[in-house]
């Protein structure tokens, strides 16, 4: 079936859907088949029990919290502090949760994508059906992030609603969008580090090698990155008891763009000021800069003003990560 | 080398380099419409290299690999939908079930789910693992995946099969039910079947034709009988005789036969090569000098001295067996 529409008089189109249909029909396979994998997978279940009890605790905890002080002060957004208030029990919130889970999820999810395939002899079988190379790689990532945006919404969805029978107080228009930045936030930073560890999997032959190599970049972007950038600040810039502002600022800052390297810093503050409209910037800032400000809430489109860097910076590092596995896996070669 | 009928797969000048090293060298393939062709030599002689270019899986250095026509590296997507290939080691997922796995096949093929179920349950019933369809590939045995492998390839109904290394690994037994198995693909199916191995005693019974590949070279192509005239033109023969008693005159007596080119003892056998085949005369001649005769048996000489010189040495021969 051929439906010629031109978009521009001088510029007609033939869309044949069929032609279409048939070059991803390779990839539309593989999708529906990886998201089969993933989603029956035990692996995945375990990490997807854990990630969702560790989310609904923490709902709990904050739920009470928020019962307890909501008369005593005025608090805007009650809904979104069921997602970022912790309490003394449980010292993390919903979002430091999954902020800390999420990756592992992600790396979980494809650590074996490429070298499992080679190690069970299954990749020159596949790769020997009339599918392109690509198919392989791009239905994988492509199923891999579907399920992560389903499982990530899920969960808000399970929390937000458990949150509003508890609390009883309906979210605003603005803290479902906010909601809704803060998920699709989650899932291209998720996405990263699925990306990542697909990389891996095309970088090392062993299985084994890719788990621990996303492992290890997990634990260095997470933990590490930020305590070195604060030692390289130091060094460069240090601060003492005579120092001038200038100093300290300069070792502030420093400290601040080494650790934005690591998309771990910048997933961080991104979240934090799209789910707390009171987050006003980002930076160090001085104590004279602040007088005269009013207290008071940024409006969505000044949150995401605000993170757009951040999130231009997530984007690319998912894609970067992605374009060199793809590459890598297009050149190399097919026998075990 | 005569060809009758059409050529389904041709290279021409096919060449791959790894770096320094030359995996493949020129070559230069046809294999015949409906032919089961076998491509014979010791590990590393650049078999898998050669199917890998055939599928466009690996891209030549230079030169061409063509399927029916296609050129594998331009149009590979025509030449996958031709070809069936079960690789050595061939690789199931093992958390899915048999049916299940030969459905992830036919769906990559883009074979609608009702005729891909009818194939499937027809490809088992043939391999014989109807019974076993619903469960695990990981329990299957390894002769199980092979013939899951061959129902893999019935599924995508392909015109030519590429087989590498298929018996390896697999019982005498399982072997001979496998070759069976191939050469119904071809005889039964009208399919060409191209199979790589270095178990050259075990794919010589069901090839039309071999081609025996050294170094990334073929050496020899043809029918077996062919194969025998390329490689040593003159002595067609080869008999290995024991007689008593093993004395100097014996081996006088050999030399001084019509038709006895040369002759070598191994302790107590003598290996003669002959032009044609003197056994009578021979025996006649023992009798009449009073020796008796303990052994006589006939050898096809060429392939075995192909044995001898490209897998005995590498080791293989023993295998071979």
């Amino acid at each position: 079936m051929t439906r010629p529409f031109s978009i521009f008089k001088t510029f007609s189109v033939d869309l044949d859907w069929n032609t279409v249909y048939e070059a991803n029909r390779g990839l539309l396979a593989v999708m529906r088949k990886e998201m089969a994998d993933h989603l029956s997978q035990k692996r995945f279940f375990i990490l997807a029990l854990l990630t969702t009890v560790a989310c609904l605790a923490s709902l709990y905890v904050a739920a009470s919290t928020i019962r307890s002080t909501v008369g005593e002060n005025q608090i805007d957004f009650v809904f979104l502090h069921l997602f970022t208030t912790s309490g003394d029990t449980l010292p993390f919130s919903f979002i430091s949760f999954l902020a800390f889970l999420g990756p592992l999820v992600g790396i979980t999810m494809g650590f074996d994508a490429i070298s499992g395939e080679r190690d069970r002899g299954t990749l020159s079988r596949v790769l020997s059906q009339p599918i392109y190379r690509d198919a392989l790689i791009n239905g994988k990532f492509a199923a891999g992030v579907a399920v992560l945006a389903l499982v990530i919404l899920g969960l808000v969805a399970l929390v937000g609603g458990l949150g509003l029978i508890l609390i009883g107080i309906p979210p605003t228009l603005e803290e479902v969008l906010r909601i809704l930045a803060y998920v699709f936030l989650s899932v291209v930073y998720i996405a990263f580090w699925l990306a990542l560890s697909i990389l891996f999997s095309v970088l090392f032959r062993q299985t084994s090698t890719s788990a621990l190599a996303g492992v290890a970049a997990w634990l260095f972007l997470a933990i590490f990155a930020g305590l070195l950038a604060g030692m390289v600040a130091e060094g460069i810039y240090p601060v003492t008891e005579a120092s001038s502002t200038q100093q300290v600022i300069a070792q502030a800052r420093l400290q601040q763009a080494l650790s934005r390297i690591s998309p771990t810093t910048l997933y961080d503050e991104a979240i934090t000021t799209l789910l707390d409209p009171s987050v006003r910037t980002l930076g160090p800032v001085l104590l004279e800069q602040a007088i005269g400000a009013i207290k008071g809430p940024l409006t969505l489109g000044q949150s995401l003003l605000l993170i757009w860097p951040h999130l231009v910076g997530l984007v690319a590092a998912t894609l970067i990560c992605f374009a060199v596995a793809y590459t890598v896996f297009m050149r190399q070669e097919i026998r075990a | 080398m005569t060809m009758t009928g059409n050529v389904l797969v041709e290279t021409i000048d096919l060449t791959k380099k790894y770096g320094e090293i030359t995996a493949v060298d020129h070559l230069n393939l046809r294999i015949g419409e409906g032919k089961i062709y076998g491509l014979l030599g010791p590990n590393g002689a650049g078999k898998t290299t050669t199917i890998l270019m055939l599928l466009g899986l690996t891209e030549p250095t230079s030169g061409q690999a063509l399927v029916a026509g296609c050129d594998a590296t331009r149009n590979p997507l025509k030449v996958k939908s031709m070809v069936g290939y079960l690789p050595d080691n061939v690789g199931f997922y093992q958390e899915m079930t048999g049916v299940e796995n030969l459905m992830y096949t036919a769906s990559l093929n883009g074979i609608p789910a009702e005729e891909s179920r009818r194939r499937i349950y027809r490809a088992l019933e043939r391999v014989g693992l109807a019974e076993v369809g619903h469960r695990k590939v990981g329990e299957y045995s390894r002769g199980m995946r092979q013939r899951l492998g061959i129902a893999d390839l019935l599924v995508k109904d392909p015109k030519l099969i590429i087989l590498d290394e298929p018996t390896l690994g697999i019982d005498p037994e399982g072997v001979r039910e496998l070759l069976k198995m191939i050469k119904g693909l071809s005889v039964e199916d009208g399919r060409t079947v191209l199979i790589s191995s270095h178990m050259l005693h075990q794919i010589q019974q069901i090839c039309d034709e071999v081609g025996i590949f050294v170094k990334g070279k073929l050496i020899a192509s043809g029918t077996i009988e062919q194969l025998g005239h390329q490689l040593s033109p003159g002595s067609d023969l080869q008999l290995e005789v024991r007689a008593e008693p093993a004395d100097e005159g014996l081996t006088r007596l050999f030399q001084g036969l019509e038709g006895v080119e040369s002759v070598q003892q191994h302790g107590d056998a003598y290996l003669l090569n002959c032009r044609e085949d003197i056994r009578p005369a021979l025996v006649e001649k023992l009798v009449a000098e009073r020796y008796t005769l303990l052994q006589l048996q006939k050898r096809s000489v060429s392939l075995d001295a192909i044995y001898l010189r490209y897998f005995e040495k590498e080791g293989y021969y023993d295998q071979a067996i």
